[in-house]
């Protein structure tokens, strides 16, 4: 299991998006899973072993990287793009489950139909497994859930990289005064400031993300609150239809 | 997600380009990213290890690399590439709202039933010219791409005080002890994988240029041939017989008054 499947995972469910989370996808894998993959990952390559501490001290180096870098920035966001794109497979699971239930009614149908339909039952099922469902009822509370999901996570992890690091900025010295270090110890971080650039990068990203997900959740509630409207609308366009006395 | 997965997303949309762009997506993939990846990161790859000062003070060498170097090359050149790719996909985002758009008229007017599978694969296959809104789409593309060119080389030169990578540099930050002298590794290759990125994307924004010209070209010579046609018609109607005009309003009554399918198509001038 690597990016790209996991790509091959969210692509399909991608089908059931609207726009904005089609462009959310884009942004994620292009902008942030790319990014991480091909340029932040080498950044922090040499983390460890170019961690340098003025002391000769044996395991001081150890011990003061392990204290001041609990879990690497590039952990942390692998975890969090992972997180980030699993409540998309909830959408995923609701569709098929869709899928089955009218696979089953339409073989019932079918059945006791004999098979008169002009189009084989075949074509029918390729057809009902290749349409695009539309985000209402059942579907639109799991979709709103997934997105409640996504921003939760993104938050999350964007706050837990803050404080675990105190920022987002990396110093360039920090000092340490962990035992078997002998006393309070300059220790220098490799390529700081490349850090920095990339943090910064990778939070812009994250919050594009969740700008995203809040425009998409928005215009999903006021698809919803005008659709209610126009049902109750069309029932009371019937009911008054239906008291006006029937002229001759 | 990787190189190969981006030049599969661009190779789509590459389907509703011009011939210029085709060379460019070519010399961005052949000459910009495969060098980047085969040849620039291994001479790159040891930029910090074989970065030695003559000083025994520990910390000096970090704060010195990081001085000098606070982006590398190879990430400028990483998100450069990432950056330039993607004015791509706000066409392929076009052509797609406008190929579902089309799907959904030809579906609501014939309907599901009496649309035969092979005409909604063409629909699906078929290559959109490049006028009206995708036009402006596509345009404001290569803006975008020659924004990005410009800006990231403009950063390149400005973080590193040109394309040249000296061999030495005299460090004085802190803990240092004094003025030390920090040599660079590979500095020579260096410059030439510089010099060889910075002249391929200036090729990239040549290419840039040149496209954006034809699109412009065209849509003028298009326009010029729509007024031209235009005035023709309109030219005739001191010569027009009172007769001919009476014959005109009999025959357009008669295709008013009978039903026909209308299908609208929308032009830029």
């Amino acid at each position: 299991m690597s990016w790209p499947a996991l790509y091959a995972q969210l692509a399909g469910a991608n089908r059931h998006s609207t726009s904005l989370g089609k462009v959310w996808l884009s942004v994620l894998f292009i902008f942030r899973v790319m990014v991480l993959v091909v340029a932040a990952e080498s950044v922090w390559g040499d983390e460890q072993s170019d961690f340098t501490c003025n002391t000769l001290q044996p395991g001081c180096e150890n011990v003061c990287y392990d204290q001041f870098f609990p879990v690497s920035h590039i952990r942390l966001w692998c975890l969090q793009l992972v997180f980030v794109s699993t409540p998309t497979l909830l959408v995923a699971t609701h569709v098929a489950y869709q899928n089955r239930k009218d696979k089953r009614r339409l073989l019932q149908a079918s059945c006791r139909a004999g098979f008169l339909s002009s189009k084989g039952p075949d074509e029918e099922l390729e057809a009902l497994k290749k349409r695009r469902l539309p985000i209402s009822g059942a579907l639109w509370w799991t979709y709103a859930c997934s997105l409640l999901f996504r921003l939760l996570f993104e938050g999350g992890f964007m706050y837990a990289l803050y404080v675990v690091y105190d920022g987002f900025q990396m110093p360039r010295l920090v000092q340490c005064d962990q035992w078997p270090c002998p006393n309070l110890v300059d220790c220098f971080i490799s390529r700081p400031t490349e850090k920095t650039v990339f943090t910064v990068f990778m939070a812009t990203a994250s919050s594009i993300c969740m700008v995203l997900n809040m425009a998409e959740l928005a215009y999903l509630v006021a698809k919803a609150v005008t659709r209610a409207l126009s049902v109750r609308k069309e029932k009371k366009q019937k009911r008054r239809n239906q008291k006006l006395p029937v002229s001759t | 997600m990787s190189w190969g997965a981006l030049y599969a997303q661009l190779g789509g949309v590459n389907k509703h380009s011009t011939s210029l762009g085709k060379i460019w997506l070519s010399v961005l993939f052949i000459f910009r990213v495969t060098i980047l990846v085969l040849a620039a990161e291994s001479v790159w790859g040891d930029e910090q290890s074989d970065f030695t000062c003559n000083t025994q003070q520990p910390g000096c060498k970090n704060v010195c690399y990081d001085h000098f170097f606070p982006v590398s090359h190879i990430r400028l050149w990483c998100l450069q590439l990432i950056f330039v790719s993607t004015p791509a996909l706000l066409v392929a985002m076009h052509v797609a709202y406008r190929k579902r758009g089309d799907k959904r008229s030809m579906l609501a007017s014939r309907g599901a039933e009496r649309t035969p599978p092979a005409e909604l694969e063409t629909l699906k296959r078929r290559r959109l010219p490049i006028a009206g809104p995708l036009w402006w789409t596509y345009t404001c593309s290569l803006f975008f791409r020659l924004l990005f060119e410009g800006g990231f080389m403009y950063a390149l030169y400005f973080v590193y005080d040109g394309f040249r990578m000296p061999r030495l540099v005299k460090c004085e930050q802190w803990p240092c002890p004094n003025k030390v002298d920090c040599f660079i590794s590979r500095p020579t290759e260096k410059t030439v994988f510089t010099i060889f990125m910075v002249a391929s994307s200036a090729a990239c924004m040549v290419l840039n240029v040149a496209e954006l010209c034809y699109l412009i070209a065209k849509a003028l010579t298009r326009c010029l041939a729509r007024s031209g046609d235009g005035r023709r018609r309109y030219g005739h109607a001191d010569g027009v017989m009172a007769d001919d005009a009476l014959l005109q309003n009999k025959k357009n009554e008669m295709l008013l008054s009978s039903s026909t399918d209308s299908s609208s198509n929308k032009t830029m001038c």
